[in-house]
């Protein structure tokens, strides 16, 4: 295993005016490891994801791919790069099959060949293989869910960066999403943003709890969800 | 099993109408159906040019007519002073397809929403059209060519073969190079559809935050797109002016209107759709204007007429339409055959 991490955030700052969204965050995710990031409504989750996934250019600090600073590089480049992301709504090609989705994202990356192949697996993962030749319009919402992590997957990426892949999920689909989550972990880093405290004992080893911008305490699972602070941001007393 | 189907009857129908337009109709040797087959087909390329951008890449150009007007006036300009008419509509191609490079880049390098899109496109072709319509004087010559203002240049060049500037196409020649062109225009287009750029296309048309995500530079592959409806409409603007002659009309909002009417009455994000579209619509205005004594009857109301009625009755457009209602026979068919046992059946399963 290599020094240098997969991913490091440093001091991450993101202003839209007078609001500071993200607040000098500090992060490093080392090669194959899962990571949940918790926290209340607001407390800059999201907009932590669309700096690192380049969406959003952040208003101060650095984030480094490997070493590499990755700061003001289009979200496209940064795909390329091995980031896969899970948007928090799903955000699909609605007008396509599911095959021709996943092929879409296999193709962005890889040599023709090697994508056919990765299709089939992709769904394979995704147990989605019997709804292929469905449109993705006219499938319910844990269905597209699994279909937007088929398309990340089929990429084979060194990071993926999952917003609330489990919101809008049956308790049996989110009980499969969880299997599938720590299965993706053996392969790739993983970054999980979510709020259902059972799926996150169920997955997480180590959390990171954000309140207000900044982290407020990070460790093992265990740890971090019972320490008393957390407990308060999340029953909405001041933390102080 | 129906999408197959559905291909094979498409192919079927595509390689009949191309073996009625390419020998039946020469055969029958009538000179001005021939010269209208040929302004038909330069205007179905150009119909293609947007069925392409706008319906596989979402692009909704209202200005395509500005590549087709330009690459007309290229060609003509070209060919008065060089002679050899070939080269001058390769330079017309080249020289639309440069422009749609150059509009495409501003346009999606500065990330400009759909709506701004349109009304760029379509003010670059009415600058265009103001632009060919006050060249009428002697100063506004190029080389030999006198720009004509809104008369335009009606002694453009006839095209030739490479090599034989003095051997000018005959009304049949033209006629057939036309059908030839739009046929090897629409395959082109089927072809560029299912490649690995065509299928990234349709997605960024689907969703262009989600093409990001996956590693695509959206902007490259619609400014792609843009560039070969560029090219489609340069070789459109050249049959074109082989058939008629260039004029500023080329560029007006009429004929940027009409080309979206022939989209969406023939179907948009097919490809011949459009084709049908713009050969009906353009048959329809003709026989409109051989009629006489019904003043009433002026084409432009009846296109916008004919417009209307489509939008409400199809408003899918004729040929999804058209494969909706192929599609339900079929399932009828189907049905019918499930609730009828076949009598050998009925045989074996006799204890």
């Amino acid at each position: 295993m290599s020094i240098v991490p997969l991913l490091e955030a440093e001091n991450l700052v993101m202003r839209f005016g007078g609001v500071v969204a993200v607040n000098g965050v500090s992060m490093s995710i080392g090669e194959g490891e899962l990571r949940c990031l918790v926290g209340p409504n607001g407390a800059g989750k999201s907009t932590f994801f669309k700096m690192l996934s380049g969406q959003l250019r952040p208003s101060a600090g650095d984030v480094r791919l490997r070493g590499r600073s990755i700061v003001g590089y289009p979200a496209a480049r940064i795909a390329r790069l091995g980031v896969g992301v899970k948007t928090q709504v799903p955000s699909v090609f609605d007008g396509l099959s599911v095959r021709a989705s996943v092929r879409v994202a296999a193709d962005a990356v890889l040599p023709p060949l090697l994508a056919r192949r990765r299709i089939d697996e992709a769904l394979e993962r995704m147990r989605i293989t019997h709804l292929a030749d469905q449109l993705v319009v006219r499938l319910a919402h844990g269905q597209r869910q699994l279909v937007e992590l088929a398309m990340v997957v089929a990429q084979r990426p060194d990071l993926i960066l999952l917003d609330e892949p489990a919101a809008g999920m049956t308790g049996e689909e989110v009980e499969r999403l969880g299997d599938l989550i720590v299965e993706l972990a053996r392969s790739s880093s993983v970054i999980v943003v979510e709020h259902d405290m059972d799926f996150i004992r169920r997955i997480a080893r180590t959390v990171t709890v954000f309140n207000q911008g900044k982290v407020l305490t990070e460790g093992p699972a265990a740890q971090a969800l019972t320490d008393p602070r957390v407990l308060d941001v999340y029953l909405g007393r001041d933390a102080a | 099993m129906s999408i197959v189907l559905r291909a094979a009857a498409g192919y079927c129908v595509v390689a009949l109408a191309s073996f009625y337009a390419l020998v039946l109709v020469p055969q029958g040797g009538d000179v001005t159906v021939m010269i209208n087959g040929a302004i038909y087909s330069s205007y179905a390329i150009l119909a293609l040019s947007l069925a392409l951008i706008w319906g596989y890449a979402g692009i909704l150009s209202f200005g395509q007519a500005a590549f087709f007007g330009l690459a007309g006036y290229i060609y003509a300009v070209a060919g008065l002073n060089i002679g050899d008419t070939a080269i001058a509509a390769l330079l017309a191609i080249g020289g639309s397809a440069a422009f749609a490079l150059v509009v495409g880049y501003f346009v999606f390098w500065g990330r400009l929403s759909d709506v701004y899109l349109g009304v760029i496109t379509l003010t670059v072709s009415l600058i265009l059209y103001r632009f060919i319509n006050q060249t009428a004087g002697e100063e506004w010559t190029i080389g030999v060519a006198p720009l004509g203002g809104f008369n335009g240049i009606p002694a453009t060049p006839i095209l030739t073969w490479f090599g034989r500037p003095d051997e000018p196409l005959m009304p049949e020649q033209i006629y057939l190079l036309s059908v030839g062109a739009l046929i090897l225009c629409y395959l082109l287009c089927r072809l560029v559809i299912i490649t690995r750029f065509g299928r990234a296309a349709i997605a960024i048309r689907e969703n262009p935050a989600r093409a990001e995500l996956l590693g695509y530079d959206t902007r490259l592959y619609k400014l792609g797109v843009f560039t070969l409806g560029g090219i489609l409409a340069g070789v459109s603007g050249v049959l074109f002016a082989n058939s008629v002659f260039v004029s500023p009309t080329m560029f007006n909002l009429q004929s940027n209107g009409q080309i979206i009417i022939w989209v969406i009455v023939g179907g948009l994000g097919t490809l011949a759709g459009p084709v049908i579209g713009c050969f009906l619509m353009l048959a329809l205005s003709t026989w409109l204007g051989t009629l006489e004594g019904v003043a009433w009857a002026d084409p432009n109301l009846v296109m916008g007429v004919a417009l209307t009625l489509c939008v409400v009755g199809l408003p899918r457009g004729l040929l999804p339409t058209a494969a909706m209602i192929g599609d339900a026979a079929l399932a009828g068919i189907r049905r019918m055959r499930e609730r009828r046992p076949s009598p050998v059946q009925t045989v074996e399963e006799r204890p």
